[in-house]
């Protein structure tokens, strides 16, 4: 396998969607490839960083006054 | 025992239809339900697309006082909350567009770009790197780095990776085939993974927090 190969098959992999031959295919060459090891590893961790972390978070009082004023237009009929 | 599993798979609901079929009865509190399950998500889609917070609380207002209004459109073929998903991306579209007056935005655009199709920075990473930051350093990082990705990739990382939606819910979400949002998510990662790795990978140095390009 080569590594556009591999890189061709690095999202089913991340994503648990490959079969099972497949699975040992990207195995063996990630045995023998540092680079796409690396780019594996660090694509995963780039994704759980990101799901991990909240970056846009709603201030409590933002909720509140949003939430009040989707609330009243609704009571009112829109 | 497997017919038994099947019937009762059928027949489970999901608790958002219950909450819709009170709203369409009048129960302005089951609208009152969803707006708080979901507002999050949605403040949080509306960021990623539109980037400016000013039209993230718009689009959410907007978002759910449409869902609200259409509420009889929703057919319940979908889960409520990809429909409701949907309608805050096509908010926050128009909200970019207007921003950008005289530019073309969908989620079409830049998506041309070879950027990041092949790893080019292939240093290891430091073992837990977001360790190295304070958490305001590491989401300031986060932000500025998804910023940087066109809006097509933008999206759909979000959607998929960060909202957990699956491959189907956000080619449908999109209106993209299965092999487009493949496409954009493959090279979103390897654009994001790239980008970050300026800050993550092991280094003898002062962190670089702030270093552009």
């Amino acid at each position: 396998m080569t590594c556009s190969e591999f890189l061709a098959m690095l999202d089913d992999m991340i994503d648990n969607e490959v079969s099972a031959n497949m699975r040992a295919d990207l195995e063996e060459h990630l045995r023998c490839c540092e680079h796409c090891e690396v780019t594996l590893n660090t694509t995963r961790k780039t994704i759980q960083i990101y799901r991990s972390h909240e970056i846009y978070e709603m201030p409590a009082s933002l909720r509140e006054r949003l939430h009040k004023a989707i609330m009243a237009k609704c009571k009112k009929g829109c | 025992m497997a017919t038994i599993q099947s019937i009762a798979g059928e027949n489970e609901q999901h608790p958002d239809v219950a909450l819709v079929e009170r709203v369409r009865a009048g129960d302005v509190s089951a609208f009152d339900e969803l707006v708080r399950k979901y507002e999050r998500q949605i403040f949080r889609i509306a960021q990623h697309i539109t980037q400016n917070r000013e039209d993230a609380e718009d689009v959410m207002q907007d978002a759910f006082l449409k869902a609200y209004e259409k509420l009889d459109q929703f057919q319940g073929n979908s889960k409520f909350y990809t429909w409701l998903v949907r309608i805050a991306v096509n908010e926050s579209l128009m909200r970019l567009r207007r921003r950008r007056t005289g530019r073309m935005v969908s989620i079409d655009e830049d998506v041309e770009t070879d950027e990041g199709s092949v790893p080019r920075d292939l240093a290891d990473w430091a073992p837990d790197p977001e360790q190295n930051y304070t958490q305001s350093e590491l989401a300031e990082i986060l932000r500025k780095t998804i910023q940087g990705l066109p809006p097509g990739f933008r999206v759909v990382f979000a959607l998929r990776d960060v909202e957990g939606l699956s491959t189907e819910e956000t080619a449908e979400t999109l209106g993209l085939s299965i092999p487009a949002v493949k496409s954009r998510l493959l090279r979103a990662r390897l654009q994001l993974r790239e980008r970050l790795s300026r800050y993550f990978k092991r280094k003898t140095g002062p962190a670089a927090v702030g270093v552009e390009k």
